[in-house]
């Protein structure tokens, strides 16, 4: 194994001198790892997301990850992934579109079974027509897993994710899994300045004995409900504890708020809120705002910008005040379905204000002058 | 006032398109100026329709994905054109004023009254030369196409200092860093056959792109 010095998560992320690298997304997935003192890395290619743990299997070899080995599919990789975190030992994994899909029945078996796995989401279009571009639809399928979701704009963001995800997932309060979310193409393969902690640092390891349920276990509750489920009981207790324990998780979830307002500096941005128009994404679709906003500011329209940085929990306080104050709120998203509308028609009081476009899917590219576009429509209204 | 240049470059699989963009916005990245670089392209295989984006910047650039309004296009092959292997519809769809065209050509690009219309009225420059030609005369394979027309483009723009493109490409091909994908390492392992020393390489692809400088012919649109 390569010598690296343990540091804690603050010094690591806070206080360690950078370095700006110009680099790729999934190389910035490589330095992250380098750095997460990750015991166990599985992988299964699939673009956009291949790259990525390639680069992890390269420092496998170089050796800054015990394990590492190809799984036969996502599925298995996904369940291999489980296997390794119910023994106790930190592990990563990466997928993306299909892969996601096809490994899918995995993503509530983390969450329930309290596994702090920490899964990169390289988002592209889900099949039929088969697509390799960008796309973030299989994020809508994921809001209720009872994952944490972290969505990424850059590769800056993608390498801070990742990192921190490991810290957040194995709070003993929190103790799920985290999937860091970054659209394929216009991340993973977008190349960039990245600034890099030292590789010689790592985060300390995980410390099983923390967890608020025991590594696995056949003769000690609850994993004991592996051999021995509450199904099998079938009486009042056994779905009470069933209720119960997904509740847990939602809260559990919920107590992640704190950290990622500690580590991550909140689980959104904003700036010039007081706008009468508002946009709100995540993403990708952050950065076409940006360069939109730039626009309409040379028309002398003035727009607010809403970055979700995490989707689970949703910041679904913050939204409601922030959009009571708007007179438009504009939802650019990089999917067909519009699930981060939904979202946000949840949290505020007036839906009538929430405009659910621009959409852009299948793999092109979003023009930034399509987000102007619904800006102008707001302001002449 | 954003002085953002927007370079759309499309060829076919196997061309060098994605290498090209990324010495490209290395060596602007180590001019000091701000760039982003990324690739777009379908399933990965020779001959198939590639493109790359490259933006440069004095100043922090947000926007992602194709290059939808670019200020150059560089052709890497003639069948973009006449075959439509590109991501936009005619090959030059939003081209800015004062755009420029950069072809790997050895006839003057074919193109219909109507195009030469609209790239009259953008007042477009149009730029042909044949850069295959090139590679092969200067660098002794076809491979290093790619250089001549980033030379080309220098001659037409000079967007980077050839010291930074010097160190750009030695880092491409020098180092042990760069990680290609299974068919880019197979065309990085052909081209690097072709020469003894690294060092000859980056000083053959460096004189490919000095030659291909001065032999872009201008087309009066």
């Amino acid at each position: 194994m390569i010598e690296q010095k343990v540091v804690t998560p603050e010094q690591l992320f806070f206080e360690a001198e950078r370095e700006e690298q110009f680099i790729t997304g999934s190389e910035a997935i490589r330095e992250a790892i380098k750095s997460a003192n990750v015991d166990m890395a599985i992988s299964y290619p699939i673009t956009p997301q291949s790259e990525s743990m390639h680069l992890v299997g390269d420092i496998f070899a170089e050796g800054y990850i015990k394990e590492y080995f190809r799984g036969e599919n996502e599925f298995a990789v996904m369940s291999s992934v489980a296997g390794a975190a119910m023994a106790g030992v930190r592990v990563f994994t990466a997928t993306g579109g299909p892969g996601t899909l096809r490994a899918f029945e995995m993503f509530p078996t983390w969450s329930g079974s309290r596994l702090p796995i920490v899964c990169a989401f390289m988002t592209r279009g889900i099949n039929s027509p088969l697509t390799i571009q960008p796309d973030t639809l299989e994020m809508a399928y994921m809001l209720d897993t009872g994952m944490l979701m972290l969505h990424a704009e850059n590769g800056q963001d993608l390498y801070d994710m990742v990192l921190k995800a490991f810290v957040i997932a194995e709070k003993p309060d929190v103790h799920v899994p985290v999937g860091v979310f970054a659209d394929g193409f216009f991340v993973t393969h977008t190349r960039d300045k990245v600034n890099i902690a030292p590789a010689d640092m790592k985060l300390p390891s995980y410390n099983p004995n923390c967890a608020p349920v025991p590594a696995m276990d056949m003769e000690t509750v609850p994993f004991r409900q592996m051999r021995d489920p509450f199904v099998m009981k079938s009486n009042f207790i056994s779905y009470a504890a069933h209720a119960s324990w997904q509740q847990e998780i939602l809260a559990a979830a919920e107590r992640a708020r704190k950290y990622i307002d500690s580590l991550l500096g909140g689980l959104i941005e904003v700036e010039n809120e007081d706008a009468d128009i508002l946009i709100i994404a995540s993403g990708t679709a952050v950065s076409q705002s940006r360069e939109a906003i730039q626009q309409a500011k040379s028309e002398g329209l003035s727009v607010g910008l809403v970055k979700i940085k995490s989707l689970r929990p949703f910041p679904t306080e913050q939204i409601r005040r922030l959009a009571a104050k708007a007179k438009a709120v504009i939802i650019p998203e990089f999917n067909r379905v519009g699930w981060l509308c939904r979202e946000v028609k949840t949290a505020v009081d007036d839906t009538t204000k929430v405009v659910g476009a621009p959409r852009v899917f299948g793999g092109m590219t979003m023009p930034p002058q399509l987000i102007v576009d619904e800006i102008r429509r707001c302001a002449n209204e | 006032m954003s002085k953002k240049t927007s370079i759309r470059m499309s060829g076919l699989g196997g061309q060098g398109v994605v290498t090209a963009a990324h010495i490209l916005g290395n060596a602007a990245f180590k001019d000091g100026l701000v760039s982003t670089v990324n690739p777009f392209f379908g399933a990965e295989k020779r001959l198939a329709p590639a493109e790359s984006y490259v933006r440069i910047d004095t100043q922090s650039i947000y926007e992602r994905g194709e290059v939808l309004f670019p200020n150059v296009i560089m052709i890497f092959h003639p069948h973009v054109i006449t075959m439509g292997k590109c991501y936009t519809m005619p090959f030059f769809d939003g081209l800015q004023e004062n755009g420029i065209i950069i072809a790997n050509s050895e006839e003057v690009p074919q193109l219909g009254d109507d195009d030469l219309a609209k790239l009259a009225r953008l007042n477009a420059k149009l730029y042909y030369f044949s850069a295959t030609q090139v590679a092969l005369d200067v660098g002794g394979t076809e491979l290093a196409s790619n250089m001549a027309m980033l030379g080309a483009l220098l001659g037409v723009k000079p967007l980077v200092s050839s010291k930074s493109m010097k160190e750009a490409l030695m880092e491409r091909f020098g180092g042990g860093r760069f990680v290609a994908s299974g068919t880019t390492a197979a065309l990085d392992d052909e081209l690097k056959g072709k020469y003894e020393k690294i060092s000859e390489l980056i000083e053959q692809n460096m004189e490919v792109m000095e030659a291909a400088g001065s032999a872009v012919k201008e087309f009066v649109i």
